[in-house]
């Protein structure tokens, strides 16, 4: 007994996977089930006929999966009187987005150079209410913009949706670069001072060059953020403008008489599509936007 | 407080493909003062965490106290740790940081108290208990992480360079208090540091390591005068030792030749049979003795640069043949830039190395 | 460094779009706004100072109030459940799982997209006739019903399923950073001394993480107050009145029912709220920074 005891190693190697261990991934495994789920079934139905989706296997993979759904989305489906499908939401969205994300950036990257480096009075002060306006709901902004656009002639027009996306997006692009360049080392900036350098030379020239990651990350930001606004296109956009989200809603919720459910996924994941493909494409970029934006005050 | 030994038999510790320690031995007595010396990177902290069962070992056994632990729960295997960053529990007062451990063990209240109480006493921190960590100084706060493991009342303390983020006072103070705490307490410990002073001034043996392998255990005079090879020499000692390259010569009695320079090497131990392959010699700067310019066995040197260093002053010279050195004088040697001066190599004092291996002849 | 004058002319001149924004549209805006609810506006803004006689009647309309139970419903549960959900995706990513990348993707891409679709794809599984509650029943579970999304008293409740859906991964994604930002050594001297991994995270991971709770916590809350395009797209508010929200009251009565004066003051008392929430944040935010 005693010689057996003593040749078995008094603790031995544990095993791999414990039950604790199986219960973190059935745990991972559920939860990343309940996340696929819609965009699961929003798959599987945008290539389905209607008639069998009317049988109601929601989860069934499509019998003959067909992309007639996709083209009719995309085509002809119908918003309200017209019938010309969404890739006109998607044109207008692209319209609206292209000019709003690079003048925000540019402004907003300008006003965080002045009010980091730049020790001007009042920059603190400035921001901080800047930062305190980021929180504050549209709503209470809406209704004296539409009567200020109206005053000025422009109305609702491509022109006023990015004026009003360049407006919203000022707190948090100045947030995001002012933290970035006030991370740099200050001796980079007092270096080109001393070499004659002036503010828009410095900032053009040294600052932006340096920025890029944070390029990167307002772009992914703010094209994410623009094309997923739905209230602002809503407002100001106008008829001619209405961006993809506003379409779709129409799309899915004005239709009279019989739902084309495939029809209505299909466009929906058209119009997920471009961030999906910007989420996925850029990996962590992402994530770190996310964190930069979540400094937010 | 139980006594334990530490003992490691082929030890094996990767990170992926990556070997970091490989057939590893190494013994430490009960209530011994072990130094785990070695530039950054050998393997020091990853050893040590090894002991307390904070990394899975690839191969080979670990036991404390006679007992196999290798597979054991750190919680298990009567060891308590300090660490680098303290890594004190930032929201819990000093308090609760000692006590919590025992606490979540089942320990009886008054028995906690007792222990918390006492480590407190010896550590000077009964009047921050209530404190929480981010309200005290680096000192306490390491004092705090020693008092932590201190309440645990383990056979074995590990430390993993416990004084290295501290201010170079700071250190020599709780370097003090640290080797008095282990007079006190007879506890074993195994302390990671890259600081010499510190493991010469602590350890009853330092293990100096290099690239995971333990070059030299031994005590640290030893260490100090008779290092295993040209690592350990060069490592251990502030400012360096000194290398002279070479050959050995016969003519009687063995004599280091350098050049035209001669020397006779009477009363230096051999550990294995000198051959005529190329060594290098090296000696300590304090060792090299300032003689009249009549002495048989001097050379004549002369002064390049001097370096008053406090204490002592370090004299930087040349011999004829443009070999340099240095040496050590007190703080009122009165040597300038430019000084022509005699020299002696005392035989007892040198290290001879084989210049190929590295190793001591 | 002093400035000189040109170049504190370039960098004024750089502020103002910033300047402009600032006073034209934040605080002219916001003083408009609050002014318009004090007077009897409808149609068109007119002066005729009228008190909080807006305020009275804003609440006494049942559909602002019903707006306000239900974004006091929605807000709590959101809220909870985001952070409580969110928290524990990111502590178990933290556990040195396999496919970590893949599975933060995974959790996180609802992000990414926009109220509209969420509402829409949440809209269609809820369905009563052909969503979840037909693949029970068909399933054999004959007595299940899921029909929350037809029913007054929980349409709410959907939103907040869809909402949780959408903004968990946000949460795990600002927990995860607190999470990695954990001294290793804190781990580890937790381990000798024996404590068991969930009382770590009890006792002293999440203490320690109360910059991380307030962050996500905030940015929910003021998602809370914003909430419309979800309402509109999945519920357009119903079933009747069932669903409304704050903001779309305000957005209905500027745009539909032609009555500034009230949606403005429901606009006043959301400002407020906010307000509300994030003073208090942004100041011990600030405090905590002077601190260090
Ligand atoms: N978690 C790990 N993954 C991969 N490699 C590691 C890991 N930890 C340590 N290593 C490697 O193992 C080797 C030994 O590391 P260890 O931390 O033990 O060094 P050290 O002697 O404590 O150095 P220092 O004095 O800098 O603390 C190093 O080369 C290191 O890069
Ligand atoms: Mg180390």
């Amino acid at each position: 007994m005693t010689a057996v005891a003593q040749l078995l190693p008094a603790s031995r190697r544990p095993k791999r996977m414990t039950p604790a261990r199986w219960g973190l991934y059935a745990f991972i495994f559920i939860t990343a089930l309940y996340f696929l789920l819609p965009l699961y079934v929003m798959i599987v139905t945008s290539l389905k006929p209607m008639a069998e989706i009317r049988q109601g296997n929601l989860l069934a993979l499509p019998a003959a999966p067909s992309i007639d759904a996709w083209v009719k989305a995309w085509t002809s489906a119908c918003t309200g009187l017209t019938c010309q499908g969404i890739k006109i939401g998607f044109f207008n969205s692209l319209r609206i987005l292209v000019p709003s994300v690079g003048i925000s950036i540019l402004i907003g990257s300008l006003t965080g150079y002045a009010l980091s480096l730049w020790r001007l009075p009042g920059a603190n002060i400035l921001f901080g209410a800047m930062m305190v306006v980021a929180f504050i709901p549209y709503q209470v902004f809406i209704y004296p913009l539409v009567r200020v656009f109206s005053f000025t002639g422009l109305g609702q027009s491509l022109l006023t949706i990015v004026i009003i996306h360049t407006i919203f997006g000022l707190p948090t692009m100045t947030l995001l670069f002012r933290n970035y360049f006030a991370s740099l080392p200050v001796e980079l900036f007092k270096a080109a001072r001393v070499d004659g350098a002036g503010f828009y030379q410095i900032y053009a020239l040294i600052m932006m060059p340096m920025a890029t990651p944070m390029i990167v990350v307002a772009v992914i930001l703010q094209t994410t953020g623009i094309w997923n606004d739905f209230i602002l296109g809503l407002i100001f956009a106008g008829r001619d403008n209405l961006p993809m989200t506003v379409q779709l809603n129409n799309i899915v919720n004005s239709t009279q008489g019989e739902r084309a459910y495939n029809v209505d996924m299909a466009a929906t994941l058209l119009t997920a599509l471009l961030p999906l493909v910007v989420y996925f494409g850029s990996g962590r970029w992402f994530v770190r936007g996310i964190a930069a934006g979540a400094v937010k005050g | 407080m139980q006594k334990s030994s530490v003992d490691i038999r082929s030890l094996q510790i990767g990170f992926g493909g990556l070997k970091v320690l490989e057939n590893l031995d190494l013994h430490v007595g009960e209530s011994e003062f072990l130094v785990l010396l070695g530039p950054s990177g050998c393997g020091k902290s990853t050893l040590l965490n090894a002991i307390a069962g904070l990394i899975d070992v690839k191969g080979g056994e670990i036991h404390i106290g006679g007992r196999d632990v290798t597979w054991a729960e750190p919680k298990d295997r009567g060891i308590a740790m300090v660490f680098q960053s303290y890594a004190l529990y930032p929201r819990m007062s000093v308090r609760r940081n000692m006590s919590f451990g025992l606490k979540v063990a089942g320990t009886p209240q008054s028995e906690i108290e007792r222990r918390v109480g006492e480590a407190a006493q010896m550590l000077r921190l009964t009047s921050l208990l209530e404190r929480r960590p981010s309200e005290l100084s680096g000192g306490q706060r390491q004092r705090v992480a020693i008092g932590r493991a201190l309440v645990r009342h383990a056979g074995v303390y590990l430390f993993d360079e416990p004084l290295s983020n501290l201010d170079a006072q700071l250190r020599a103070e709780l370097r003090v208090e640290i080797k008095r705490l282990h007079a006190r307490l007879g506890a074993t410990m195994i302390y990671v540091t890259h600081d010499q002073i510190e493991a010469l001034t602590l350890a009853d043996r330092i293990a100096v390591m290099q690239g995971g392998v333990i070059q030299q255990l031994d005590t640290p005079k030893k260490i100090y005068r008779e290092p295993v090879n040209r690592f350990v020499a060069s490592f251990v000692g502030s400012p360096a030792m000194n290398f002279i390259p070479g050959r050995l010569a016969r003519g009687g009695e063995m004599v280091f030749v350098a050049g035209v320079n001669r020397l006779g090497l009477n009363g230096y131990v051999f550990r294995s049979q000198p051959t005529d392959a190329p060594v290098v010699l090296g000696i300590r700067p304090e060792h090299i003795e300032m003689t009249g310019a009549d002495d048989q066995s001097s050379v004549p040197a002369r002064v390049e640069m001097v370096e008053p260093m406090g204490a002592d002053t370090l004299i930087w010279c040349r011999l004829a043949d443009g070999t340099a050195f240095s040496f050590r004088r007190d703080a009122d040697a009165q040597v300038r830039a430019g000084d022509a001066l005699a020299v002696r190599f005392p035989a007892d004092a040198l290290s001879l190395f084989d210049e190929a291996s590295g190793q001591r002849l | 460094m002093r400035l000189s004058l040109t170049s504190r002319l370039s960098a004024i001149s750089a502020l103002l779009p910033a300047l402009l924004v600032m006073f034209v549209v934040y605080i002219g805006a916001t003083s408009w706004t609050v002014w318009i609810s004090l007077t009897n506006s409808r149609m068109l803004p007119n002066n005729n100072f009228i008190g909080l006689r807006q305020y009275e009647m804003l609440f006494n309309n049942d559909r602002w109030i019903t707006s306000v139970h239900n974004i006091v419903i929605y807000g709590v549960l959101f809220v909870s459940l985001a952070l409580l959900i969110g928290f524990l995706l990111a502590v178990a990513i933290d556990q040195r799982v396999r496919a970590e990348d893949t599975i933060r993707s995974i959790y996180l891409y609802p992000y990414s997209m926009s109220f509209v679709v969420t509402g829409l794809v949440w809209q269609w599984l809820l369905n009563p006739t052909l969503g979840i509650q037909h693949v029970l029943r068909s399933w054999g579970f004959e007595g299940a019903t899921f029909d929350w999304i037809v029913r007054p008293e929980t349409a709410i409740y959907c939103l907040v399923i869809a909402g949780v859906w959408q903004a968990s991964g946000l949460v795990m994604a600002i927990m995860l950073a607190g999470l990695r930002g954990v001294d290793e050594e804190i781990w580890k001297a937790a381990r000798v001394d024996g404590l068991p991994k969930w009382r770590v995270y009890v006792s002293i991971i999440i203490p320690m993480m109360d910059a991380s709770f307030a962050t996500a916590a905030v940015l929910l809350s003021t998602g809370v107050v914003r909430l419309y395009d979800l309402s509109v797209a999945m519920t357009n508010g119903g079933p009747g009145i069932a669903s409304e929200v704050p903001a779309k009251f305000v957005m209905d009565h500027l745009f539909e029912r032609a009555n500034i004066g009230l949606a403005t003051a429901a606009a006043t008392t959301m400002l407020i709220t906010v307000i509300a929430v994030v003073a208090p944040y942004l100041y011990w935010r600030a405090r905590k920074g002077e601190m260090r």
